[in-house]
């Protein structure tokens, strides 16, 4: 027998299902349904566990699930376009990243969309920093003398990248036009084969990501020069940073952040944003966010406004360097 | 000894209930995705992952290794029955497996690919675990100038195994190398050839052209009054659903050279697995008595290339355990579970976590006495199933090409693309072009370009780098001499009997 009290609660949420499907946009009691959380990458990348971590404990907070759709192509512009272009209920969020909502303006002239003009900013989730690496038997041994040979020697050095558009190729570049140096640049399909070619000591350097680069440098199997962040990385205590190790103009991490299409309600998007604040803040999201060598951001960092001005200046800063190469 | 107490242990991980449970679901649906047409293992895999994440670690990747190679074993069932490959491996089985079939000799055919694959799969874990590591060194000379001469052979491989005429063989290679070109140029990041179309920015996928040359264009055929003989050939001539005594004696040196050629070529990222089985089928027909057999149903022309995938589907873990590096799609998102069970994929693996590698390895060897066992009884039920009327049967092949090509990347256009290719593979059979070349051309094509330019761009655009480099300029002397065969007049008889066997 059902009892009374649950007869009722069901009947409640019966009006309540039908009530969010008449006016999906009724802020006041969101979320009612299964919010679906694009992820522009594959699987198991970067991206992709660092929104599952978080999207796992802010299913818990907001009480309905979060299910993550990867969806893949074109450097991830494929997926946010789709986003853009998705009901702005607050049911359809995307994990946006450095080159879908910055890197991708001066990449792709034909964007179909604007990071600041078609999403409205949410959350920023963690980075993961990016450090300057080099094969192992690569002469120079700090960065100070990296910069002096890769100077002295651009016309005969490689530098590897995962192919256009890619983080690794982004900060490449960035690197490069601060020591105003043009080295061949040699593309990979992704960065498992770039990191093949560096660890065969096919290529002299590239910039990637720390996820991908701990266990090499650990091993012996490559070298680390420095971690583009202010701060060292608990992972890698030796490596220093490029502050310290001399070129403070050198700073770059992969930042990924949620984003919901342009118009959700501010309501929604509070509700969001302190659902994510309030994971950050767990000690086992923390630990697992840790464990991969990402940056969680500080108190101050984690406001929708303060995503907006990230946008603002990635888009800023990697406009003049990515021009030229597209 | 060291090796025999890493296996130990190995096999007591794999040997717990879960992990037993785990191979044997991967290995089921391994099995699965291979034998439906267009169902891929990386997409499948993509799918299956999010699945994993609640699962100890351990099994989580013994599952989606089952997932890999099992896919092996049933993807030559659909190229033997209605002659279109599931994966781009099982294109060349095709060839002489659905000869087979029509000569009513499916079952056969079916059991030597399964027996091949064992025998393929237990020497590649016996491998994995003895010369893993030394083995890594090759993976790790592989530059891109060796990986380019390696495709140029590749190449011609795809000439050689033309059974009719080499020109359009050739014509074939190079529509092949054109179709891979469409997409974003790798340099530049320019589009090529995409027509604007953001679909085709990411390139041509293979399951698309592979289901409309192969799987629509022979449904059209199949339909065309004229093959109403060949079909009822294919459904009513079934005899003895098992190898006989010289259908075995005929293949054991033939599993024994592709088991060799798979393990080693596997080894090498990319496009190592489909060069292995081209490169076995063509060894074969290289080494026969009378080549002519090739492409009318000689049962080696299964036997190898099935052992030479199998071997290599299994050989090209070696980079992933030992270096942590993933070589091919389906290793990088074995690396994405990894990550997210916490377990770092590294140079170390091997020390930090030998549970793991260890129970992974052993858990091949039981995975592969699944398939076995799972595959051999399966032979009767697939050979009844070509006695399905025709008018039941291609709706369903038409449904499930539709379906895999769609849940590769969930997108529309993909199956119109593919509809388009049926028309052209249409076009090609009624002329005798053949669509296994065309599919090597666009499979080999990215890799040889981009191994092209990555040489030049490293060697400063000095050509002499593919020379140099000895490993480079071996291959291309093989490549030299296959093609100088070939090309010769006064070898000219020598080439009819390799190449032109079946013209007119």
């Amino acid at each position: 027998m059902m009892s009374i009290r649950s007869l009722a609660g069901a009947c409640l949420s019966a009006f309540a299902a039908l009530s969010a499907f008449a006016a999906p946009a009724s802020a006041q009691n969101y979320p009612t349904r299964t919010i679906t959380m694009i992820v522009p990458f594959a699987a198991g990348g970067p991206t992709d566990v660092i929104s599952r971590i978080v999207t796992a404990h802010m299913a818990q907070t907001l009480g309905q699930s979060i299910v993550i759709e990867n969806v893949v192509g074109a450097g991830g512009t494929t997926a946010t376009t789709r986003a853009a272009r998705a009901a702005n209920d607050g049911y359809t969020l995307i994990t946006g990243h450095m080159g879908t909502h910055a890197a991708s303006v001066p990449l792709y002239p034909k964007l179909a969309y604007h990071p600041e003009k078609d999403f409205e900013p949410v959350a920023l989730l963690a980075g993961t920093p990016i450090l300057i690496l080099a094969r192992k038997d690569f002469p120079p041994k700090d960065l100070k003398e990296f910069v002096a040979y890769v100077k002295a020697n651009a016309e005969k050095v490689n530098a590897a990248h995962a192919g256009i558009g890619s983080v690794s190729h982004a900060s490449c570049e960035l690197l490069n036009s601060i020591l105003d140096v043009k080295p061949v640049g040699v593309p990979f399909n992704g960065t498992g084969p770039a990191m093949n070619a560096l660890v065969a000591g096919q290529v002299d350097y590239m910039c990637d990501q720390i996820v991908n680069a701990v266990p090499q440098i650990n091993a012996g199997t490559i070298k680390a020069y420095a971690v583009a962040t202010p701060e060292r990385n608990p992972s890698l205590p030796n490596v220093p940073t490029t502050t310290e190790a001399g070129l403070p103009a050198f700073q770059a991490q992969a930042w990924n952040a949620v984003f919901a299409p342009k118009g959700t309600s501010p309501a929604i998007i509070a509700t969001l944003n302190a659902a994510a604040i309030k994971a950050l803040d767990d000690e086992n999201v923390r630990k697992r966010l840790l464990e991969l060598g990402s940056v969680i951001p500080a108190p101050a960092n984690r406001t929708p406004e303060a995503l907006a001005t990230l946008v603002k200046n990635e888009i800023a800063k990697w406009t003049p360097v990515l021009k030229p190469a597209s | 000894m060291e090796l025999f107490a890493n296996l130990a242990h190995g096999f007591a991980v794999a040997f717990s209930p879960i992990n037993l449970l785990m191979c044997l679901i991967g290995a089921l649906v391994g099995t699965l995705v291979g034998v439906l047409p267009g169902i891929g293992t990386i997409a499948t895999v993509a799918m299956l992952l999010p699945i994993t994440f609640g699962l100890p670690p351990v099994g989580a990747l013994i599952m989606l290794a089952g997932i890999y190679y099992g896919a092996q074993y049933g993807g030559s069932t659909t190229s033997i029955l209605v002659n279109i490959p599931g994966e781009a491996t099982s294109v060349v089985t095709a060839l002489d497996g659905h000869q087979m079939a029509k000569q009513g000799r499916a079952g056969p055919a079916l059991a030597i690919a399964a027996i091949g694959s064992f025998f393929a799969g237990c020497v590649a874990t016996v491998l994995i675990a003895v010369l893993g590591a030394p083995l890594t060194k090759l993976a790790l000379a592989f530059g891109p100038a060796e990986y380019f001469s390696l495709m140029v052979l590749g190449l011609i491989f795809a000439v050689v195994l033309a059974k009719g005429s080499v020109l359009k063989a050739v014509a074939m290679i190079v529509f092949g190398l054109l179709l891979s070109m469409v997409g974003s140029d790798i340099e530049t990041g320019a589009s090529r050839m995409a027509f604007n179309i953001p679909e085709l920015a990411d390139g041509l996928g293979f399951a698309t052209v592979a289901m409309g040359v192969f799987g629509f264009a022979e449904i059209i055929r199949n339909l065309d009054h004229g093959a109403e003989m060949d079909r009822n050939l294919v459904q009513q001539k079934i005899t003895g659903l098992m190898p006989t005594r010289k259908d075995l004696v005929d293949s054991t040196p033939a599993i024994l050279r592709g088991t060799v050629l798979g393990s080693i070529l596997g080894i090498l990222p990319g496009g190592g697995a489909v060069i292995a089985s081209f490169a076995a089928y063509t060894l074969e027909k290289k080494l026969a008595k009378d080549p002519s057999r090739f492409g009318r149903g000689a049962i080696e022309g299964v036997a190898s290339p099935e052992s030479a995938n199998n071997a290599a589907a299994q050989t090209s873990f070696i980079p992933l355990l030992t270096l942590g590096i993933p070589p091919n799609a389906v290793m990088a998102l074995m690396v994405g579970a990894m990550t997210i069970h916490g377990i770092v994929p590294g140079p170390q693996v091997m020390q930090k976590q030998p549970d793991l590698v260890w129970g992974m390895i052993a858990s091949m060897w039981i995975g592969n006495l699944m398939l076995i066992i799972i595959n051999l009884p399966l032979v009767g039920i697939w050979v009844r199933l070509l006695r399905v009327p025709y008018r039941l049967m291609f709706p369903s092949i038409v449904v499930f090409c539709a379906i895999g090509i769609y849940s590769v990347n969930n997108a529309p256009v993909d199956v119109v693309l593919a509809g388009a290719f049926g028309l052209v593979g249409y076009w090609l059979i009624k002329h005798d072009f053949e669509p296994a070349p065309l599919l090597l051309g666009m499979v080999l094509g990215p890799l040889m370009e981009e191994n092209l330019r990555r040489a030049l761009l490293i060697s400063r655009g000095d050509w002499s780098v593919f020379l140099s480099r000895p490993l480079s300029a071996v291959l291309l002397a093989i490549a030299a001499g296959l093609l100088v065969l070939a090309v010769l007049p006064a070898l000219r008889a020598k080439r009819d009997e390799v190449f032109v066997e079946s013209e007119g």
